[in-house]
């Protein structure tokens, strides 16, 4: 029997989507019968603990070490070496979050092993090794390539697989790893604290209303604000309105801004780069403004309105008020 | 305090990626190039940590002779030095690319016989986009590493490194010298001056060939995803559209 091991990250309800995908993902890799280990940075709730069982997790490793009490890439990849440092471990995977690309980058530094990021696709080869595909250029290109060492490392993309339980599920085993740490690893800890948060959170939003160079300015912003709490959501910029101060980088979508899934974009005066379109390709539809019928984000978007954003968007949010002011009025 | 910042050459791609007949490379006749907005942060925030406790930014790239231009470009907005590893080889491996630059920090410490307190990178490259490169590096020299940092700051023999992670602040205390890779969002670059673009014009670049091993990764060809391809229904021109997006928004039921 081979086995499969994978980084699983939790939050209050649980295993993360990002990780039920990857176990999901984890357990298409080989045709041959696998074994699918789980390391967790902390205990599992008793709803953990089921959820992995329904993704096909048989052994639940959990890290344990009295030094660490904040998240620590270096205990982690320490615990995912001691799992897979056995010649039937087939592979190492995590979700391609911040989290698990770090992690897995200590463990292929530590172990000399080569790491392979963000896949959306991994199949073994008949004769050993994996024929692989990955993002590039934050998923706006794709490579194909092959990847010829044992105990391959890779993380998944979160657009590589819907999360999908497996076929038959039988109760985990759960046990605890005690990482041997040096004292720079134990110190390599982050200390965490959670902010107050105000308004729609960006990468969570529903709806996401955008605006870039075409909004023209910092003060054209209000009625994307406006149009923004309107629609319940959260406002997003491109790169050229953060380098040029209008708006916080925090706000920025795209490959090295935030990535965002809502059911509805609506980009304002963007023009659509590869970097943008990075960001936002997962929403469900995409409508966009831009005085250009020939810019490149009308091939991405759904529908588009041909328009000045400065005219469409305050008729946009006057029709918008004043129909829900006759809602209450009736 | 000595500062070292490692950045890449990358295309400047815009609305869409075209690639060379051999369906390996990018096709790059029309671009331009610069370094990932990672990296030209990082630059930025090694040049503040300079200005704030003294001592120079040394920059230096992996890749092909042309790459002096990003180089130049760093000098241009405050780094001291500059370090080209030419590669003929388009696109070495993570793995490569790491060993290239530890040895070369380790014989550019040896020369100047100071360590540098802070090796900078960017999260990840604009292309390859391999989120390890730092990491590898760190471990090579035995120096801890904070990655994806969005706030820096130095004191005496410490670094402490804060980023976000899913709605919570996290913070790291690294002991110098320690590796950092910071994330765009850290600062906002500034432009070259006018005497900045002069000295960039006649900085010297030191350059040394780095060794290469081999990699178990082979890339075999590239592609762009067509999925998506779709062509946008128009619902109008201008504020004439209004209603129809209302009616939109409605079906949509994303207006209550
Ligand atoms: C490595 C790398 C990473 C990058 N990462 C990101 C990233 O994370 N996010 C990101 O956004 N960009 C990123 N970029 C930058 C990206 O390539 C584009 O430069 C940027 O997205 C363009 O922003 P924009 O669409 O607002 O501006 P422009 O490209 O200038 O487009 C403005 C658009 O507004 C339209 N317009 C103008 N006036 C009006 C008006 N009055 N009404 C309506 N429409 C109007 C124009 O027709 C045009 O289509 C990155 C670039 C690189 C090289």
């Amino acid at each position: 029997m081979t086995k499969v091991v994978c980084y699983v990250e939790l939050d209050a309800d649980g295993v993360v989507d990002a990780s039920a995908r990857a176990l999901t993902f984890a357990r298409g890799i080989t045709t041959r019968p696998t074994t699918l280990a789980a390391l967790l940075p902390s205990p599992p709730t008793a709803e953990a603990l089921g959820q992995l069982q329904s993704f096909g997790v048989s052994d639940v490793a959990v890290l344990e070490h009295d030094g660490i009490s904040g998240y620590s890439p270096t205990a982690l990849s320490r615990c995912l070496d001691a799992m897979s440092g056995e010649e039937d471990t087939l592979a190492v995977v995590a979700a391609a979050t911040d989290h698990g690309n770090e992690v897995l980058a200590h463990l292929a530094a530590t172990t000399g092993r080569d790491f392979v990021a963000v896949c959306t696709a991994a199949r073994e080869e008949d004769g050993g090794g994996f024929s692989l595909t990955r993002h590039r250029w934050g998923g706006s290109l794709l490579e194909d390539s092959v990847l010829r060492a044992p105990r391959a490392i890779f993380s998944v993309s979160t657009d590589a697989v819907p999360p999908v339980p497996a076929p038959a599920a039988t109760a985990p085993t759960t046990r605890t790893i005690r990482p041997e740490l040096s004292a720079q690893e134990l110190a390599l800890q982050a200390a965490e604290s959670r902010p107050e948060s105000s308004g729609v959170a960006l990468a969570s939003a529903k709806v996401v209303v955008s605006g870039g160079r075409g909004v023209g300015g910092p003060e054209g912003f209000a009625v994307i604000e406006e149009l923004a709490a309107l629609l319940g959501g959260a406002v997003g910029v491109s790169r050229v309105v953060t380098s040029l101060g209008w708006r916080p980088h925090r706000e920025q979508v795209g490959q090295t801004g935030t990535k965002v899934t809502p059911d509805l974009y609506l980009a304002c005066g963007i023009s659509g780069a590869i970097q943008h379109l990075a960001g936002c390709q997962s929403a469900k539809q995409m409508v966009a403004i831009n005085t250009d019928p020939d810019a490149p984000i009308m091939a991405r978007a759904d529908y588009a309105v041909i328009g000045d954003v400065s005219e469409v968007l305050p008729a946009l949010v006057a029709a918008l008020g004043e129909r829900r002011s006759r809602g209450r009025g009736e | 305090m000595d500062v070292l910042v490692c950045v890449k050459r990358v295309p400047m791609v815009g609305g869409r990626i075209a690639l060379q007949p051999d369906q390996r490379h990018i096709d790059t006749t029309l671009l331009g190039f610069t370094v990932s907005p990672h990296e030209e942060c990082a630059v930025e925030e090694a040049v503040q940590v300079t200005e704030a406790h003294g001592g120079e930014v040394t920059v230096l790239t992996l890749g092909p002779p042309e790459a002096a231009e990003q180089l130049r470009a760093a000098v241009s907005v405050g780094a001291a030095s500059a370090v080209l590893l030419p590669t003929e080889e388009e696109g070495l491996g993570p793995i490569a690319t790491a060993r290239a630059i530890t040895s070369a920090v380790t014989r550019l410490e040896r020369e100047r016989s100071r360590v540098f307190d802070l090796v900078m990178f960017g999260n990840e490259a604009a292309d390859t986009g391999d989120y390890q490169v730092g990491i590898r590096v760190a471990h090579a020299l035995g120096r801890a590493v904070a990655t994806g940092v969005k706030q820096l700051e130095v004191t005496a023999g410490e670094a402490v490194a804060r980023r976000e992670y899913r709605g919570a602040e996290e913070l790291f205390r690294l002991p110098l010298p320690a590796v950092v890779t910071v994330k765009e969002g850290i600062n906002l670059p500034r432009y070259p001056s006018l005497p900045g673009r002069m000295r960039a014009k006649k900085a010297t670049i030191v350059t040394f060939v780095p060794e290469t091993p081999d990699e178990a990764v082979e890339m075999r060809t590239l592609r762009v995803p067509t999925s998506e391809r779709r062509s946008a229904e128009v619902l109008g021109h201008g504020k004439e559209a209004v209603p129809a997006l209302v009616s939109l928004l409605e079906k949509m039921g994303v207006v209550s």
